[in-house]
């Protein structure tokens, strides 16, 4: 009887935005620019909703440093995350928005300054039950 | 367009109801609000029934209830603005002249889930481990916004809870009727810097109905028809983080501009309002985003009593506030804000809110609403804004 042969477990990025490289150091944030309005997305697009047209879009390497717009400190959270956390919301330099996590700082207000310098890394965050691994982004204090 | 009438409201007591569904629950606000129009089910020729998570036949449901005439039932759908929106639905179909008594309906059954409700598989989950996308993290960002822009501090956040929490204990219909001082607010659990335990609204179950009415025709049912004067729907337009963080403001403001044309005032005509405080930070922005206050001045204008009922501070929470006070503010506006307590103690069963926030602004415009009545009420507005986001303001005058 032909075993059905089980497919190599393989790394993905968590969210579309994130490309990763051959290794941790060379994974970057990307993102997309209209042709037509000049409008930065997070991420790939096909239309946009700023200008209604589906540009054509040019595929951008975003910054991996930026600065803190806004925070949250998260004290209950879903199980599988520990809590508390902080929750931002970075600007990054050159243009784009981006939601992620801010790690290694104590998670304070007393911690945390609008317009602090931020950078990014990458690190395996989850597995599924096909033994995929997962990435994400996270940013820590520059 | 024809000038539409609300001529009969209810909003059942909202809270837990885990021995009923949501159409049972809708029947008897249905049934209540036909009964304060003194109209019969006969009469009704339309129904619009907003429902979040019962979305499929919702208003057949409860017409399975109550009444099956076989009347055309719209069922509705839009975030936390869901019951809102079937209210302006109704409000259309009887404005354009396509019928004369229709009803709308909102309902929820939300059962006891928290804030957190089901984020999918955990393996690929984003949430928590790319920034979070809950209810709380949005709103709490919302707040930080305000304070990077204008040094907002929690405690002036807070006092929005204070203030709807003190004006819950009137409100036999809310699901919480407690005050809570200042100390006590801050002192809750922390939720989602800067919003604690008690600056969240709760969960709950509950319904709110409305008939409406021509005009032409209201006085036959009712010696106090309400007006209509405005009823707006907006989505949230392209800016510069939406996409990111929505922007729960700028959609509030294109709304408010439009409802205050459409009726021909402006804020500082409005006796009470109703808006949509799901978080403590959410209140303080839409002062701003409804023109209540100028932009940066909603926490000295929460501190300065005027949104409070009899437009000041209660004598037993002055001391407390006063170090939040600006002595040099002179507040624009008097319109008294969530005098029904607010979603932070009547509770949010989402389909429900809208029509609720709705039937809450009649009450006092009919002087019913017993301890917790705005003296003279003549006009007030209801907002309410769902993520993703859409927003309906709806203006009702005597
Ligand atoms: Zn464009």
């Amino acid at each position: 009887m032909a075993e059905a042969t089980a497919a190599a477990p393989e790394l993905r990025p968590l969210v579309p935005h994130l490309t990763l490289g051959a290794t941790r150091e060379e994974d970057y944030l990307n993102g997309s620019v209209c042709k037509n309005c000049g409008t930065k997305y997070v991420g790939p697009r096909l239309f946009c909703a700023k200008c209604s047209s589906s540009g054509p879009f040019d595929t951008v390497k975003l910054a991996s440093t930026g600065e803190l717009h806004v925070y949250t400190i998260i004290h209950q959270a879903t199980p599988y995350v520990k809590a508390p956390y902080i929750a931002a919301i970075v600007d990054l330099d050159g243009g784009g928005s981006i939601n992620t996590n801010i790690v290694g700082i104590e998670p304070t207000p007393e911690n945390l300054q609008f317009g602090m310098r931020l950078k990014m890394f990458t690190e395996k965050v989850s597995e599924d039950n096909e033994g995929n691994s997962y990435v994400a982004y996270r940013f820590t204090p520059a | 367009m024809r000038e539409v009438a609300i001529v009969g409201v209810s909003m059942i007591k909202f809270g837990r109801y885990p021995d009923r569904d949501f159409s049972q629950l809708g029947a008897q606000a249905s049934l209540e609000a036909l009964k304060d129009a003194g109209v019969d089910m006969k009469q009704i020729e339309a129904l619009y029934s907003g429902n979040l998570y019962s979305t499929s036949g919702s208003g057949q449901r409860i017409l399975q209830q109550m009444g099956q005439t076989g009347i055309p039932v719209v069922n509705v759908a839009n975030a936390c603005a869901t019951g809102s929106t079937a209210f302006r639905e109704a409000y259309f179909a009887i404005a354009s002249g396509a019928y004369d008594v229709v009803m709308a309906v909102g309902t929820e059954q939300m059962g006891k889930q928290g804030l957190l409700g089901s984020r999918g598989d955990p393996a690929t989950s984003l949430e928590g481990r790319v920034g979070s996308y809950m209810m709380p993290a949005v709103f709490g960002m919302a707040g930080m916004e305000h304070a990077r822009q204008y040094g907002t501090k929690q405690e002036h956040f807070a006092l929005a809870s204070v203030k709807n929490h003190f004006h819950s204990t009137e409100n036999p219909l809310a699901q919480y009727q407690k005050e809570s001082p200042l100390d006590e607010v801050m002192n809750s659990r922390a939720i989602s810097y800067p919003n604690t335990l008690l600056m969240c609204c709760p969960t709950g179950d509950g319904a709110a109905a409305a008939v409406l009415c021509s005009m032409d025709k209201a006085r036959q049912f009712t010696t106090q028809p309400i007006k209509i004067a405005a009823s707006v729907l907006t989505s949230d337009p392209f800016t510069d983080r939406d996409l990111t963080l929505p922007d729960v403001n700028t959609l509030t403001r294109n709304a408010a501009q439009i409802a205050y044309q459409q009726a021909g005032i402006g804020p500082q005509d409005l006796s009470q309002v109703e808006l949509h405080d799901c978080f403590a930070t959410a209140e303080l922005l839409h002062y701003e985003n409804l023109g209540l206050c100028g932009d940066g001045e909603a926490g000295i204008h929460v501190a300065s009593g005027a949104p409070w009922i009899g437009n000041k501070i209660p004598t037993k929470y002055q001391e407390d506030i006063a170090p939040l006070q600006d002595k040099t503010y002179k507040p624009k506006t008097t319109a008294v804000v969530n005098a029904s307590g607010g979603l932070l103690s009547k509770g949010h069963p989402l389909g429900a809110t809208g029509v609720a926030n709705i039937a809450e602004i009649v009450f006092h415009l009919r002087g019913q609403a017993g301890g917790r009545q705005v003296e003279g009420s003549k006009v007030g507005l209801a907002h309410v804004i769902g993520l993703g986001s859409s927003c309906t303001i709806n203006i009702v005058q005597k």
